[in-house]
């Protein structure tokens, strides 16, 4: 009796936000979801810890072109290691290849994967922008490292096998997501600052504001997304640096994506507008700041982490949409757009099947997004609580 | 004679989130053609919750017990699961009025073209006879300029005439059994005056059943023949209307009396029934009235007495914790 | 004035109604030519149905709707208030004195805030209180007049029934001090055993802390119980106001009467037919001339079936008043 008493009390004193956790904690496909994002947010804010090899031309392995997939083993013919290692890799030349470069095995060589080992360099919390003008050019000097978790002494590891380069693919891919991750987050941050400004105004005062700012928003709404994608960033110079077109890139993507978040911000609005709480608040003579403060925001936080987490796979699909047409980020910045661009050609399909693999963490990415936006907004729902 | 609705025994319980949560425990309930029982209840009382399981129009999530039976027309409608039978009984057997007029209609398609469907479903008739025979209806409901209201959408109806177009709806299938859900708390007094008139002069003209499920026990003195009244899911007490307002045995009825305002009684203070409604989810064990009951019967405030009901006059039966703890308290 | 608290003279209330973009500007006479005096400590009833426009009254006495014309006197003990003409300083002063009690106990509640905190808000924001201490033993204090345990303070108001939430927001309509409450449906939401309980709060809190409430309603009997002088409105007049005893014994205009012998009656035997109106309550948009209650009046004069009769209330009988046509026409 005592146990489920505290339990009650536990529910009768919980806030909005605590119910709401609880909700989601319960469901199990949003809780999957949530825990293979995490883990893929995690690695992809590590990735150059967990790369073996530079994910630019300068990691390219010269002896390891267009290699295939090379998963660490426990047991050979050998016998068993509790160290997982690689056979060794030859590449050969002859007639009976055609005189086409391939690799044979040697199953008797061992290359050993030790962990923590020492490779290429990398910079952490290093900052150097470089935007137009100098005002915005600001370095951080960062931390400079160069332990990665597992690496080979000699030869090479590729787990996802390597491009046309000889650049790796799992190191190519852990950095895409991140910087898929990162235009997709500022993009997101832009146009949530938009939306809250222009809906925020429009639902809090109604009337011609309103009416005024919603046919703008609608006007660029209407505008096909796409072939306006495609303009504003075929004006981007091709002299500008990588971050500057991460840059643009971002800005890009969350100027025209606000609307939509602009316009539930605005309904979020509408409808608490008009619930009889805010009307006894008003009743008190509450200002105008406190009645948003105390009442409207609250009120709506919930949604917008919804509708926040839910614009995400946009960002992160226009992101990758562009960037394979090749409008979007370049060479050498990896995105996932890029990664699948290289998946284009014939022969990728017939003989290089690993170039795919970016695509399976795009889709993957995409899915746990949705699920945990759909997971929190069916936590949030109002009609849930009673 | 062999009842219209004959329900026995039956247990309703839900699965949700939270647990199981019992709706409706042991009701038993019985309704013949031409008379009107009323159900009378507070919310969480069940009453809906029992006259959804007539037409299995509960949520997925409802489970029903094993020896229950609704057996209607000789046949138990617990039984059925295709959806040839079902359809049999919804809308062609038994129709439903609800409180909300405007939740009955669908907003964009006219009213006539509702009503006419609904008949073809049930009725072997081509559309024109549907049709005269919807337009009938609602004339006889008191609808005037019936033609033109045939062809309007429910928004462009006022309160009372959409109810009374619902109940048009409902009864131009000819049912022999009408549920009645609160069809007419959310109208003005006058419109409500209006409404129960009509119904009581169409159950006599059809000689149909009717279960009239309301928390107004006025409504209910005015319109029904028996009474069950229900609290939080259990039947405490039945009977005909006379008995049961004249003569009330159990504290809940008593209560519920009392706590009413009578305009033709303006000094009799009110007095309301203390504690609150327990949630369905902490039903009390035993006698679900128990946390509120002002008698002091130490077994039954233990929730050791399981509830029966008993008759204590022809046709009058009550909860047997309310008889006992009557005469102990 | 003497013993008054509120002195409603000729208020009328009007919205502007515009279908859309292009079509004609239209009126809405939600309220018209109001008179009424409520006095000090009294429990004033509002009785209508819907359309009636009481709820816009009763909200233009409060300053939450803009009065188009007339004007509403508070009798202060030091001074008077006069809500058409009032500077910001005295809106803030009457928003103390004059508050309301919401008909919907779920929607009037913020769900994210602490029981506490929502009684406290009133408080905080007519910076009432010095001090969270001050503001607490308020709080404690009010929500114990209005039984509410101090546990109940920590919680929120999803942990409530109907009835508790609706003491919550008693509670919240008096942590300032008011002398005036408006109670717009405060128990029609409610099941009957509990709206007996609040109603005999409300009756106890008026002695104890000297309220004056008005009281809206559709429920008759309700208003019977609890109200000394009842007004009866019809779209947007009222034709019926006395005693509350005085005028549930004696109605006198017809749609007094048809209202009461609408109610139906608890005793079975008792099967008299209801007094039929016909037709439906006409738009507020666009009123009958005249006395707006002919089109349903079951028994009207010529004269008063084309409009001519003007309405306006006279005294029948010691503060009885009832409004002219009908006196005519009976």
């Amino acid at each position: 009796m005592e146990v489920s008493n505290q339990k009650k009390e536990a529910y009768y004193t919980a806030t909005q936000m605590q119910l709401v956790r609880t909700r989601f904690f319960g469901n199990r496909s949003a809780m999957i979801a949530g825990s293979i994002l995490l883990f893929m947010i995690i690695c992809s804010l590590f990735a150059d810890f967990l790369s073996p090899y530079d994910p630019t031309i300068k990691g390219r392995d010269k002896d390891y072109e267009n290699g295939a997939p090379q998963i660490p083993m426990f047991w050979d013919d050998n016998g068993f290691s509790a160290r997982p290692f690689l056979h060794t890799l030859e590449k050969y030349r002859g007639a009976d290849t055609n005189f086409r470069w391939v690799y044979k095995v040697d199953t008797e060589k061992r290359r050993y994967v030790y962990f923590f080992v020492e490779g290429w360099e990398y910079k952490v919390f290093d900052f150097n922008i470089n935007l137009p003008g100098k005002i915005l050019d600001f370095k951080i000097p960062g931390f400079t490292f160069n332990t990665h978790l597992f690496g080979v002494e000699e030869g090479g590891i590729h787990i996802f096998g390597t491009d046309k380069a000889g650049k790796d693919l799992f190191s190519r891919t852990l950095s895409a997501i991140y910087i898929s991750l990162a235009v997709g987050t500022l993009g997101v941050f832009i146009s949530f600052v938009l939306s809250l400004i222009i809906g925020g105004i429009s639902g809090y005062y109604g009337g011609w504001i309103d009416s005024v700012l919603q046919m703008f928003t609608d006007a660029i709404r209407t505008v096909p997304p796409i072939p306006l994608f495609m303009c504003l960033a075929a004006f981007a110079p091709l002299e500008w640096s990588s971050e500057l077109r991460f840059f643009f890139i971002s800005c890009l993507l969350g100027l025209i994506s606000w609307p939509t978040l602009a316009r539930r911000v605005r309904t979020h609005l509408l409808s608490e507008r008009s619930q009889e709480y805010i009307l006894a608040a008003k009743l008190c003579g509450a200002s105008s700041t406190h009645i948003i403060i105390r009442h409207l925001l609250p009120s709506f936080t919930s949604y917008i982490i919804v509708d926040l987490v839910i614009s995400f796979p946009y960002m992160l699909l226009s992101e990758t949409a562009l960037s394979f047409i090749g409008l979007g980020l370049r060479e050498p910045v990896n995105s996932l757009g890029v990664l699948l661009q290289n998946a284009t050609k014939a022969d990728v399909l017939l003989n290089y099947q690993w170039y795919f693999i970016p695509v399976f963490f795009l889709v993957v990415l995409i899915l746990t997004f949705v699920y945990v936006g759909d997971g929190l907004r069916d936590a949030a729902d109002p009609h849930k609580v009673k | 004679m062999s009842h219209l609705l004959e329900v026995k025994n039956l247990d309703v319980k839900f699965d949700t989130d939270e647990g199981r949560i019992t709706a409706v425990e042991n009701i038993s309930l019985s309704v013949d053609q031409g008379e009107v029982l009323g159900i009378v209840g507070e919310s969480g009382s069940g009453k809906s919750v029992t006259a959804k399981s007539i037409m299995k129009l509960n949520p997925g999530n409802t489970s029903y017990n094993e020896d229950a039976e609704i057996i209607l027309d000789n046949e138990n409608v617990l039984q059925f699961t295709s959806k040839q039978d079902l359809k049999k009984i919804r809308g062609g057997k038994v129709s439903m009025i609800f409180q909300e007029p405007m939740a009955s209609f669908a907003p964009a398609i006219k009213i006539g073209a509702q009503m006419v469907e609904q008949l073809l479903i049930h009725k072997n008739i081509n559309k024109d006879e549907a049709k005269s025979i919807s337009i009938n209806m609602l004339k006889r409901v008191g609808i005037a300029d019936a033609e033109k209201r045939f062809n309007q959408y429910a928004f462009e109806l006022s309160g009372g005439m959409r109810q009374r177009a619902m109940i048009a709806m409902a009864l131009s299938t000819m049912p022999k059994l009408l549920l009645a859900d609160e069809p007419t708390t959310a109208l003005d007094v006058t419109i409500q005056a209006q409404v129960i008139n009509l119904i009581k002069d169409i159950i006599k003209e059809y000689q149909m059943g009717v279960i009239f499920i309301t928390h107004d026990l006025g409504v209910i003195a005015q319109v029904a023949d028996h009474v069950a009244v229900m609290y939080l899911g259990s039947v405490v007490e039945k009977g005909p209307v006379n008995e049961i307002l004249k003569n009330p045995q159990h504290p809940y009825t008593k209560g519920l009396l009392q706590a009413l305002p009578d305009i033709n009684n303006l000094d009799a203070p009110l007095s309301p029934i203390p504690g609150n409604i327990p949630s369905p989810l902490d039903r009390p064990t035993g006698c679900v009235f128990r946390t509120r009951c002002p008698h002091h019967n130490p077994e039954g405030k233990d929730g050791k007495i399981e509830m029966k009901l008993i008759e204590v006059e022809p046709g009058h039966w009550v909860d047997q914790c309310g008889i006992q703890c009557g005469q102990n308290g | 004035m003497g013993d008054n608290l509120i002195s409603v003279n000729n208020v009328s209330v009007n919205f502007d109604y515009q279908e859309n973009f292009i079509s004609k500007k239209q009126k809405i006479h939600a309220v018209n030519n109001i008179n009424i005096k409520i006095k000090k400590g009294s429990f004033f009833g509002l009785v209508g149905e819907s359309g009636s426009g009481k709820t816009t009254l009763g909200r233009a006495i409060l300053g939450a709707n803009k009065i188009s014309s007339g004007n509403v006197i508070f009798h202060d003990d030091e001074r008077d208030y006069d809500l058409t003409n009032m500077n910001k300083q005295d809106l803030k002063e009457y928003r103390k004195k004059a508050q309301l009690i919401f008909q919907d106990p779920y929607a009037a509640l913020s769900p994210r805030m602490t029981v506490r905190d929502i009684i406290a808000e009133p408080l905080e924001v007519m910076k009432i209180t010095n001090s969270r201490q001050e503001t607490d033993e308020r709080v404690r204090d009010i929500a114990a007049k209005c039984r509410l345990n101090i546990e109940h303070l920590r919680r929120f108001p999803h942990a409530f029934s109907g009835g508790q939430r609706q003491r919550i927001s008693i509670a919240r309509a008096l942590v300032s001090n008011p002398k005036f409450i408006v109670a717009d449906e405060s128990v029609a939401a409610l099941d009957v055993s509990i709206q007996a309980d609040i109603l005999n709060l409300l009756k106890q809190l008026q002695t104890e802390l000297n309220l004056t409430y008005l009281f809206i309603s559709h429920d008759l009997s309700v208003v019977a119980h609890v109200c000394d002088v009842v007004a009866v409105m019809y779209l947007g007049h009222i034709v019926e106001m006395g005693p509350s005893r005085e005028l549930f014994k004696n109605p006198k205009h017809s749609y007094t009467k048809a209202l009461l012998s609408s109610i139906p009656s608890i005793d079975p035997e008792n099967k008299s037919k209801a007094i039929e109106l016909k037709g439906e309550i006409p738009s507020a948009l666009n009123p009958p001339s005249g006395c707006v209650f002919r089109t349903r009046c079951p028994d009207p004069s010529d004269g008063c079936k084309q409009g001519e009769v003007e309405m306006g209330l006279v005294e029948v009988s010691p503060n009885h008043w009832v409004d002219q046509c009908c006196v005519n026409c009976n």
